[in-house]
């Protein structure tokens, strides 16, 4: 804006008009407001709010470091902190390779794979509110529960699912991963569109088989696509609020509480009232963790790449 | 099934990038191939059938099943007989027929506005190129980098107490709407849509006379259809999928959408209606995607590209 409205003082405003300057700015403004307005001052407000100490009742004080000291003080950080490292974690032994494996088998396969991948996208449509409230009934812990009765017939089970410490989180992910795998599948397809073929000729006239086709020319190609979307995976997986929200409310026993879920109960959790400046407090350091870790993971992809 | 319309001519052609896979067609007449390929396949068609229509099939079943036969026998088939009347409770006594509206004028609100934004700006950004071009597209693209949950508090509070404006958004859809268009994303994927649009065009229709408005409107526009096919779709996918947002900002029963009211509502209602419920709450989407396939999976495979 600056910028423009100096060079039209120098061209004199009614030049700026004439040469649509104005009808420019008519444009842009729509633009300006809206991520003026929702995005880029709720961010600078943010960092400033980390600081604060608000809740709306009255006005807001300087708090200096007081929320990051009582943040990481509170005995459920570290849960949290563990809880959602543990749902990251699990989210990738799930979620990485299946889609992997599906994609560059559906790639191979010629007739059927608009089929394929019609169907593998169809959850990835399923509202995820609906998703989770229609698992959370399968997930019924009696013996009549839908997955339950499935994994009855071949005599497994019955398993607590969603009402146990330790099948509570798997839980989670196992619909988690369902609900995402289609998009990544569709995105390494594409990708695995972009392999040029004559790489798998070069190969051939080497004298690769078609293991050695997928291990040397096809993951390599995909190389690129597989590091942005495990990064993306894990940003994503780091602020997982919907599946512990309304599967278990971050039960049982806190082992679901993620942190994502710490910050929506400081801010909006009715039980301890709204504390704006511990919730922007914890943002901060997640969103400052997912920068440090996404800055040292592109170093060590991008050397991984060059060698 | 139309997802990739082009493939037959392609075939001809050797070196077409995705003609071919690392199988070749000489690989495919060996038998081995041949019986692992029919492997493959059946493998592939069972699980995906299985694993993602399996549930949204059980799903459909469900909502016109009677509670009592949920609950004791999930798996049998209709053994007391199909009850339809599920759907038409759910879509009526437990007024899923309002949130359904509700969801409706908020994906439409949110779409107008995510259009008009994205289209107006990438316009500015691509097209008219002032001076400033540079600081907004910067703005905007840095925007892309701050993970979602940043915003989550202070956003709240601006909607509650936004500034210019004076008063409280919450309890108007425009707290929903107007955030929900400040997608950066969006911006992107159409400026680099329209930059790469023949810019003797734009020459031409200025040599003929067309101001800026007529520009956008009569050129630009119409001649972006299928990327703002694709943004549609993603914004009102994204509109019909939000929860936590309108949850936050919409705290009034009446007005709110079915992915806030679906939670609300289970502990009171039947089972069997619930489920229908559900069900009616996914047929849009699903039916939206049957129909936009093509859109919905180039949406998906760019969001790799832009985000990468």
């Amino acid at each position: 804006m600056d910028s423009a409205q100096h060079s039209a003082r120098r061209r004199g405003p009614l030049t700026w008009v004439r040469g649509g300057g104005l009808t420019t700015v008519v444009f842009a403004l729509p633009m300006i407001i809206i991520f003026g307005l929702f995005s880029v001052w709720p961010i600078l407000r943010s960092v400033v709010m980390a600081f604060q100490e608000t809740n709306l009742t009255g006005t807001a004080k300087w708090a200096g470091l007081d929320n990051f000291a009582w943040v990481l003080s509170d005995p459920d950080l570290p849960i949290a902190i563990t809880n959602t490292a543990y749902f990251a974690v699990l989210a990738l032994v799930f979620g990485f390779p299946i889609p992997l494996i599906g994609a560059v088998l559906m790639s191979e396969v010629k007739r059927l794979k608009g089929f394929y991948t019609t169907l593998a996208y169809l959850p990835a449509v399923i509202p995820p509110v609906v998703a989770v409230l229609l698992w959370r009934f399968f997930y019924d812990g009696a013996p009549t529960g839908v997955f339950n009765q499935l994994l009855g017939w071949i005599g497994l089970g019955p398993f607590p699912w969603l009402n146990d410490r330790l099948w509570a989180m798997p839980s989670l992910v196992l619909e988690a991963t369902w609900a995402g795998a289609g998009g990544t599948v569709i995105i390494y397809l594409a990708a695995l569109v972009g392999v040029p073929g004559e790489l798998y000729e070069a190969a051939e006239l080497d004298g690769a088989g078609i293991w050695r086709k997928i291990w040397h020319v096809t993951l390599p190609q995909l190389r690129g696509v597989l590091f942005i979307t495990l990064i993306l995976q894990l940003i994503a997986t780091a602020q997982v609020f919907l599946e512990p929200y309304l599967f278990t409310g971050g039960g049982p026993n806190k082992a679901t509480l993620t942190i994502l879920l710490m910050i929506y109960n400081y801010a909006f959790g009715a039980s301890l009232g709204s504390d704006y400046g511990a919730a922007t407090a914890l943002s901060m350091m997640l969103a400052a963790f997912l920068a440090v870790f996404s800055l040292i993971y592109f170093r060590l992809t991008r050397s991984w790449s060059q060698s | 099934m139309s997802a990739l319309p082009t493939r037959g001519n392609r075939r001809r052609e050797p070196l077409v990038p995705g003609d071919r896979a690392a199988i070749s067609s000489f690989d495919r007449r060996r038998p081995t191939v041949r019986t692992a390929m029919a492997l493959i396949n059946v493998v592939l068609f069972v699980v995906l059938v299985l694993a993602c229509f399996g549930p949204l099939f059980l799903l459909m079943k469900f909502s016109v099943t009677p509670t009592q036969d949920i609950l004791r026998t999930p798996m049998a088939l209709f053994p007391n007989g199909v009850r339809w009347e599920n759907l038409a409770s759910a879509w009526n006594e437990v007024q899923i027929n309002r949130y359904f509206l509700n969801t409706v004028v908020i994906a439409a609100g949110s779409w107008f506005f995510q259009m008009l934004v994205c289209t107006t700006g990438g316009y500015v950004l691509s097209v008219l190129r002032p001076k400033y071009a540079s600081i907004l597209n910067a703005l905007v693209i840095s925007t892309l980098f701050v993970p979602a949950v940043v915003l989550l508090v202070p956003l709240y509070l601006t909607v509650l107490n936004p500034p210019l404006i004076g008063h409280s958004l919450l309890n108007t859809y425009w707290a929903v709407w107007l955030p929900s268009a400040a997608s950066a994303f969006n911006v992107v994927i159409i400026t680099r849509f329209f930059d790469s649009l023949p810019r003797e065009i734009f020459e031409a229709a200025r040599v003929d006379g067309a101001g800026p408005f007529r520009l956008f409107w009569s050129v630009v526009l119409p001649m972006s259809k299928p990327i703002l096919g694709v943004a549609s779709v993603f914004a009102i996918i994204a509109s019909w999928k939000d929860f936590l947002w309108p949850l936050l900002v919409l705290k009034q029963p009446a007005i709110q959408p079915l992915s806030v009211r679906l939670p609300a509502i289970q502990a009171q209602t039947d089972l069997g209606v619930f489920l229908a419920a559900l069900a009616i709450s996914t047929l849009v989407p699903v039916l939206l995607f049957l129909v936009f396939q093509r859109s919905f999976l180039r949406g998906a495979g760019m969001s790799g590209a832009v985000k990468g």
